[in-house]
Parts: structure tokens; C-alpha cells; sequence
């Protein structure tokens, strides 16, 4: 059942557009991860649905009711900030029974909920202590446990881990998504780390220059990005430069690569032809496997579980060129072809991992 | 561009009815009484409309015209004595290492807790008709321009200090390393690191000081002689001759290198960016023992000059009947003996000083974050914005003027305020709004601005998390503001000048009163007790500052 529906959604400042014609859909209890770099608008639309920063037009139904032009006040949601915004002169439990106080609830009933609330984020003893007394992954947590108090129907999060060290970050990812699937809170989360966003989300909003680029499934988003730009925003790709000589053959520097079968790019378009590191193959190749190129060594980065080799394929066709691309080599692989910087090896690119955007 | 009208919750409403309330008292209590000044100017005696006529006639009397210029020539003297002075005793504070640095820096602040007429009182001592030290100036005169400047180094020198402080305060150690680094000398250094950096700092000093002198009454008027400036002007015409209209037009010429030197730091403060990022190294002075030494002995000169000129009001305040019998009294602390308020005056400031304080507080606080805070509403907001900055540009006579005419108007239904304590209260609030504008505004900028969207999230009143979150956070400034307007109420001469009735007479207005009948004693002893006072206050601040608040915001230890 879809809870928000965001249709033609605008945000104008003077000449700028922060966000252009936005229309998306949420389902209820879905985790959707709005995925972009700095400035394209993934925080001016989490804002807009908050109701913190209107729109210029469009419209927003929550559950089936008209928001858009409702002040934040009146529309059913809780935030985090990468702030925290906690309140620092009041106690934990304070700060979570926050917004219980104010429905004028008992104050036992308050008492209890906070406790429960506590429990649930995993600090059930913080209660007295004041926030300047936690750590950074503990405030974020008595923050999440202040906005799901009065148990809201949407649940913004607005780069809340971006503030944390990088091992409390992972901790707080799986955290945060099993309390999320728990309590089936529909929850909108802004992000600008693809991983952060591939790990946590149901579906992710890749967004850029204020517009949509792709929705889908973190699996589809990686697998079949839309467009160059998810394609390189989302995980490592390498771009080689080519034209498209038949639907199925890309040349590049005069050498001829299978691909899929394109549609709706014209022959003898200039197109970029790409893979992920991750796709290269070295080992077992088979005779006559498709384009399988002899490479160069040129770099061997390493970085911990594997390395990142720098290839460099002196191309022998007509247009003699020099073609540069990365591969992920495992630890395992480098040391039983004895894998080092000029080493020569033969590669295979196969058609089934070849992406294909216009240039 | 189409945009889609958000509708108001509870809380913009409260807020935007708050604003417009603002709006409308500060435009009570700044804007119309500038305008009704602005419009006497125009007036001939009986309030009849002769346009230039007032204007022209100053201009082309020689008498008017020439307090114009005297005032121009004792600030632009005043000012290149007092910045080089405030620089090195800045640049000793914060760039060098001296002992009792603490005292150093309270000395300095020492005449901010003195009405501006005590300098002069002291200086009259030292080098008047019967000075004891008369016979320096070799047949010279200490009434007049030299003894103007020498006041007003005096009474100006710890405001341009405590600018300077704070620009040469905020240094990036790694810059200095540097330039350490590059084999920089320490003179090529200095001017292209350290005075870069203090640029502003020194621009916004000169302006502070020149204003401060022209707008300043109570030293000219003490120990100016014939010497007459813009200010002494103003109360001449308006006390002395009556002549309202003329008063205005002074005032007005007053106004103008004010208004001048404020609009030029604004400016010149916007172009300033921040020096010091979140990754800067704080510098930290190192011993060196050469340097310091210089710097010790330049400081406690200067100290001595400042303790000299207070010792010397004390002592004043203290001798029997100068300079024949110097024998100790407090008989020149019976105040009923000079002035028919006696000690009643004193209480008048403190209860004035109380009431500034209190009022004046929560209204330049809760107007902050109202400004601050309302969501859009651009157009009421900006018009509150420059009725508060407006103060800071206008001279306290200029302002106590307006209020002459505006509450004195026949017709106006807010006239029974004319002549009573809470005129004073108004007035006082009104002239040093700017200061605790901005201070409230700065403090409430460094807290986290979604506290708001956090509250509208959990449906809780914004002014809940006013009382609950956002004041309690703010304490520290909200103190600040408080202690800033009562150590000014209680020394301010120029602006409840004009204010005060027989029953509501300050201290401060006193002191000119019964100096001007020739008791020098008397004023000074009541330019002491309003020292003592105000510096008690401000001692109090920052013990209740270490002490009390430590205890109470428990929440702020880590």
C-alpha cells in the first residue's frame, strides 16, 4: 500500500532549482535510502516531505491525506538530525519523554515509555545522565529513541551517521535496520554513502542535480545502474571510450567488444562501454572467450582484503591506443599467478557484465 | 514563480503576533522619537513648518559651526592617541606572556564602570585652577581641548581594547609557524600576519572611539572650559536657551558622523570572513623573557595612568576642602549637602539600573529569537532588524531629544510616561538596545537550529522549548546582557539628561548638577559610589559566572 505519494515536486530558490518535477512513491513500513552527492537535492526533499522547507509545487499525500501545504507541526513524522539536536540541558530520559509530555500523559506513563523506549535503543541506564556524558553513537540513539516516541507514522533520518567513526557507523546501520523492520515504521533516510545506502535499503531514491536518476532495489541499482551517473556514483565502474558499430559490438580504439544488445542508441554513437573491478576475469579462461584483451600491470594498490591492479591494454587496432581500466585481484589470485607491477596477463571482459551508457 | 502557501500552525502564529508586537514597540520606542526629532529640526519655536531655515542659520553662525569642527578635531585626535595605546596593551594581553595577567586585563576595564565625567573631575584635581600638579603644564590650561583628550583616552580606551583583544585573540598558531617555517623575520611577521589579522579589529576600534568622543557630554561638559563640541551644544540650546528647534539640528549634525562611522563597520564588518576555521591551532604565547619585559612595564604604566586618574577621584572624594585641608572626610559623601536629592539620586540609578536590566533583558532576548526564529514573515522581521540596529548609530542626547519631543507631544496617549522612572527605564533600554540585540543573537545562532524542527515534530509549543531548552542555554549571554545594561543605566549621562524629573533624578545627572554649582568633591564622591557599585555588580557577575552557574547547568560538564 503506498503511504507517500510525492507528485511533481518543485523547490525553487530565485534561478535555482534545488528540485525539478520529483514524483515518487513509498510504501508503508518500506526503508528508502535517498542516495546522492552533496547538492543534489536529497536533503531539500526529505525537508519538503518534513514540511521544514515547502515546496514551490506539488504535492505530497501521506496515508492518503493531502500534507502539502500543512507546517511541520501538523504533519506526522519524526527526525533525526546529524546533528543529533538533542537537548543538552535536559536528561536522556528527558529528552525522549519530550514529546510525551506535552499530550499531557501520566506521569507514570511517560516514565514507563521512556524505559521501553531506552531499553529498545539499547541504553536502558542512560535515563539520568545528560547528553555531553555520551558518546556520539549513544546520542544518535537516544536522538532515534526521542523521534520514535510518540510513535510517528514516518520516521526522517537525515544523515544520521555521518557524524560517527566508521566502526560505530556499522554497528548503528544494522542497529537502526533491525529496529526499523521491528517496528515497521516507514523510514526515509538521506545519505550520500552508497554503501551505507546499498546496506540499509529496501529501495534506493539515487538522486542528482535535483532530479531522480533511478529508484530500485539496492541489488538492481548496482546490477543495471539507468544511467553513467549511478553507474559511477554507486560502487566502482570503468569507463572505456567507444563507438557502436552494430547493437551488439562496441569498437574502442579500433578493437571490436561484445556488449548486450542495445536499443535506442543510435550506430556510430559515441558510447562508453563499462565494467566494475570486480567483473574483470583472469583465471580459467577459456579458448575463444570474448573479448579477452592482454594487459599490463601498471599499479597494484593494495587495500586489505584485496588489491586493486591498474591494467594497461596496448590495443592493436587500426587506431593504436592505450586503454587504462582497474580490476580487484584477490589476495589468493596475486599469489598464485605471482602477480606484481609489470606483470603481463591475459583478462577477459565478459558481455554479460558490460554496461553500455551514451557518451 | 507559483509556490505553494504553507499554512500556519499555532506556534507561526504566536510568533508572527510577537514579531509585529516588537515591531511596534520598537518603533515606539526608536523610530517615532527620531522622526519627531527630524521633524523639530524644521520647526521655527511656535512649531510652525520654516523647512532649511534652522539648518541654514546654524551653518552660518560661526559659534554653532565651530563645535562641529572641535568636536571632529578632539575625536580624530582622541582616536589616533587611544588605538595604538588599546593595540600594544591588546597585543601584551594575548600575544605575550605577563604576570598577573588577570589584573592587567581588569585594570583596563576599570573606567567602564565610571560615568565619563570622572576623568574630568580628575584631571581637575591634578592639573585645574588648584591642581596640584598645575605647575606641569606650565602656565597652561587643562579646561579645554587637551584636557578633553586626555579624559576621553581615559574613558574610551578599555571599549577599544576589548575589540582589540578579541580580534588579536583569534590567531591560527600554524600560521605563525609558518611563517617561522618560511624564515620570515619577526618585523615581516608582524605586518603580514599579525596586523592583517587585527585589521578589522582596528577599523572597527577608530570607529568605536571617534563615535564615542563626539557623542560623549559629560567630559566636555566637565572639563571642556570654552572649549564647546557638538554635545555641550545640544544641552546648551535645549537647557540653557530653551530653543528646542535649534537643539534639534544640532542633534541632528550630531547624528551625522555617528550614523557615518556605523554604517562604515557595518560594511567593513561584512567583508570580514572567518579568519579562524574549526581546524585552526589557538596560538599560545611562549616566554620570552625580552619581549615580556617590555611589554609588563608598558602595561603597568598604562595601568598606573588608569589607577592615577581613579585614585585621584577617590582621594579627591575623600579631602576635606582642597587643596588647603587635606585632611580625610566622608562629609563629601552627605550628598543632601549638595543636592537637594542627597542620597535619593543613587537609589534612583540603582532602581533605574534594576528596572533597565530586568525589562531591558527579556525584551532584547525573547526579540531576538522572535527575529530569529519566526519562519519566513521576511518583510516584519527585516523592519525589526533596523529599528534594532538603529540605536547603536544614534547618540544618547540625539536620542533623549526625540524623546522630549515625542512623549512631550501634546496628544500623544503614551505622555503620562513623560518624567517618570519608567521613561528613564524606556529610554535607557531604547539606547543600548543594539548591543543586547546582538549578543542574544549570536548566542541563540551557536545553538543547533533544529531544536525548533525537532519540537514541531513532537508537537510541543515552540515557546515550551523557549522557556525549557533555548533560555536555560542561553543563561550565560542572557547574564551578560543584563550586567551590560545595568553597569551602563548606571553611569549613562547623555541620554536621561533631558529625561529626568525632580523625583527621579540619577546619580550620574546628579554628579553634573552639583559639579556645575562647583562642588568638584561632591561629584566625585558620587562618581565613586557609582564606580563601586557597578564594579561590585560586575565582580558578583563573575564570581555567580564561575560558581553558581557551574553548579546549576551541571549539564554543561563533560
Amino acid at each position: 500500500m503506498t503511504y507517500l505519494e510525492v507528485r511533481s515536486l518543485s523547490k525553487r530558490y530565485g534561478d535555482f532549482t534545488a528540485l525539478g518535477d520529483i514524483t515518487l512513491d513509498i510504501a508503508e513500513g518500506e526503508f528508502v535510502c535517498f542516495l546522492g552527492p552533496s547538492g543534489c537535492g536529497k536533503t531539500t526533499l526529505l525537508r519538503a516531505i518534513a514540511g521544514l522547507d515547502p515546496q514551490s509545487s506539488g504535492t505530497i499525500h501521506q496515508k492518503g491525506r493531502d500534507v502539502s501545504a500543512l507546517p511541520p507541526a501538523k504533519r506526522d513524522f519524526g527526525i533525526v538530525f546529524q546533528s543529533y539536536a538533542l537537548f543538552p540541558n535536559l536528561t536522556v530520559a528527558d529528552n525522549v519523554g519530550y514529546g510525551l509530555v506535552s499530550r499531557r500523559e501520566k506521569k507514570a506513563a511517560i516514565a514507563a515509555r521512556v524505559v521501553e523506549l531506552l531499553a529498545m535503543v539499547g541504553l536502558p541506564d542512560a535515563g539520568p545522565k545528560y547528553p555531553a556524558q555520551l558518546s556520539g553513537g549513544q546520542q544518535q540513539r537516544v536522538a532515534l529513541a526521542r523521534a520514535l516516541a510518540t510513535s510517528p507514522g514516518l520516521l526522517l533520518l537525515d544523515e544520521p551517521l555521518s557524524a560517527l567513526d566508521a566502526r560505530v557507523r556499522l554497528r548503528l546501520r544494522h542497529e537502526i535496520k533491525a529496529l526499523q523492520r521491528r517496528l515497521g515504521v516507514t523510514t526515509i533516510m538521506v545519505t550520500h554513502d552508497q554503501e551505507e545506502a546499498l546496506t540499509m535499503a529496501d529501495r534506493i531514491v539515487v538522486m542528482n542535480h535535483g532530479a531522480i536518476e533511478q529508484v530500485g532495489a539496492p541489488q538492481e541499482i548496482y546490477r543495471h545502474p539507468a544511467s553513467a551517473f549511478v553507474a559511477d556514483f554507486v560502487g566502482s565502474m570503468n569507463f572505456l571510450q567507444g563507438t557502436l558499430m552494430a547493437p551488439d559490438k562496441i569498437q574502442v580504439a579500433g578493437v571490436d567488444f561484445a556488449c548486450p544488445g542495445q536499443e535506442g542508441l543510435a550506430l556510430g554513437q559515441k558510447v562508453n562501454l563499462c565494467i566494475r573491478p570486480e567483473d574483470v576475469r583472469v583465471r580459467d579462461l577459456p579458448q575463444g572467450i570474448a573479448n579477452r584483451l592482454t594487459v599490463e600491470v601498471t599499479e597494484l594498490d593494495f587495500v586489505g582484503a584485496f588489491c586493486r591492479a591498474t591494467l594497461k591494454a596496448a590495443l592493436q587496432g587500426p587506431s593504436a591506443a592505450d586503454v587504462a581500466m582497474t580490476a580487484d585481484f584477490s589476495s589468493n589470485l596475486i599469489r598464485d599467478l605471482g602477480v606484481e607491477r609489470g606483470t603481463r596477463l591475459d583478462v577477459a571482459l565478459p558481455p554479460d557484465r558490460l554496461r553500455v551508457f551514451a557518451a | 514563480m507559483s509556490s505553494t502557501k504553507v499554512g500556519l500552525s499555532r506556534d507561526d502564529l504566536v510568533m508572527r503576533g510577537g514579531v509585529v508586537l516588537l515591531a511596534a514597540l520598537l518603533l515606539v520606542i526608536v523610530g517615532l522619537p527620531l522622526w519627531a526629532l527630524l521633524a523639530k529640526g524644521f520647526e521655527d519655536r511656535d512649531g510652525k513648518f520654516v523647512g532649511l531655515a534652522n539648518y541654514i542659520s546654524y551653518f552660518s553662525t560661526p559659534a554653532l559651526f565651530n563645535s562641529a569642527l572641535n568636536s571632529l578635531h578632539v575625536a580624530a585626535v582622541s582616536t589616533v592617541i587611544v588605538v595604538p595605546l588599546s593595540f600594544l596593551y591588546a597585543y601584551a594581553l594575548t600575544r605575550t606572556v605577563l604576570p598577573v595577567r588577570w589584573l592587567f586585563q581588569g585594570i583596563a576595564l576599570i573606567p567602564i564602570f565610571a560615568p565619563s565625567l570622572l576623568p574630568g573631575l580628575a584631571l581637575i584635581y591634578l592639573f585645574g585652577t588648584q591642581g596640584f600638579l598645575k605647575a606641569l603644564l606650565g602656565g597652561g590650561s587643562i579646561y579645554g581641548f587637551d584636557g578633553i583628550v586626555i579624559a576621553q583616552v581615559f574613558y574610551c580606551f578599555p571599549h577599544a581594547t576589548l575589540i582589540l583583544v578579541t580580534a588579536l585573540a583569534t590567531a591560527d598558531a600554524r600560521l605563525y609557524e609558518a611563517a617561522d617555517v618560511l624564515g620570515a623575520s619577526k618585523l615581516r611577521v608582524f605586518f603580514t600576519v599579525t596586523l592583517p589579522g587585527a585589521k578589522y579589529g582596528l577599523i572597527s576600534a577608530a570607529l568605536v572611539v571617534f563615535t564615542l568622543v563626539i557623542t560623549d557630554f559629560g567630559i566636555a561638559k566637565v572639563i571642556g572650559g570654552n572649549f564647546n563640541v557638538l554635545a555641550t551644544d545640544v544641552y546648551k540650546q535645549v537647557i540653557g536657551q530653551q530653543n528646542f528647534s535649534m537643539g534639534a539640528v544640532v542633534g541632528m549634525v550630531l547624528l551625522a558622523p555617528a550614523a557615518l562611522a556605523f554604517v562604515v563597520d557595518r560594511l567593513v564588518q561584512r567583508k570580514q570572513v572567518a579568519l579562524l576555521t574549526a581546524r585552526a591551532v589557538p596560538l599560545v604565547p611562549k616566554p620570552k623573557p625580552g619581549r615580556d619585559f617590555v611589554f609588563t612595564l608598558f602595561c603597568t604604566l598604562v595601568s598606573i595612568g588608569i589607577l592615577a586618574i581613579l585614585g585621584m577621584a577617590i582621594w579627591g572624594s575623600l579631602i576635606k576642602y582642597w587643596p588647603y585641608n587635606l585632611s580625610l572626610t566622608l562629609d563629601n559623601y552627605d550628598f543632601a549637602k549638595f543636592d537637594a536629592n542627597g542620597w535619593d539620586s543613587y537609589w534612583n540609578s540603582v532602581e533605574m539600573a534594576v528596572g533597565a536590566a530586568l525589562f531591558g533583558t527579556a525584551l532584547m532576548f525573547t526579540g531576538a529569537w522572535l527575529t530569529e526564529k519566526t519562519r519566513d514573515f521576511h518583510i516584519v522581521r527585516g523592519v525589526v532588524q533596523l529599528l534594532a540596529f538603529l540605536p547603536m548609530a544614534v547618540p544618547g542626547l540625539v536620542l533623549g531629544l526625540g524623546y522630549i519631543f515625542f512623549f512631550n507631544a501634546p496628544g500623544n496617549p503614551l505622555g503620562f510616561l513623560y518624567a517618570t522612572m519608567g521613561i528613564l527605564v524606556v529610554n535607557t533600554v531604547a539606547h543600548f538596545y543594539t548591543v543586547g540585540h546582538l549578543t542574544a543573537t549570536t548566542a541563540l545562532k551557536q545553538i543547533d537550529p533544529e531544536f525548533e524542527s525537532v519540537s514541531a515534530s513532537l508537537k510541543v509549543p515552540i515557546w515550551r522549548t523557549f522557556t525549557r531548552v533555548t533560555t536555560p542555554i542561553c543563561l550565560p549571554s542572557i547574564l551578560d546582557i543584563a550586567i551590560y545594561l545595568f553597569v551602563n543605566a548606571m553611569t549613562t549621562v547623555s541620554s536621561v539628561i533631558f529625561l529626568y524629573s525632580p523625583d527621579t533624578k540619577l546619580a550620574s545627572v546628579a554628579a553634573v548638577n552639583i559639579e556645575e554649582a562647583g562642588t568638584t568633591a561632591a561629584a566625585a564622591a558620587l562618581c565613586v559610589v557609582i564606580v563601586l557599585t557597578s564594579a561590585a555588580v560586575k565582580v558578583a557577575h563573575l564570581l555567580a559566572d564561575r560558581f553558581l552557574l557551574d553548579r546549576l547547568q551541571a549539564w554543561r560538564r563533560r
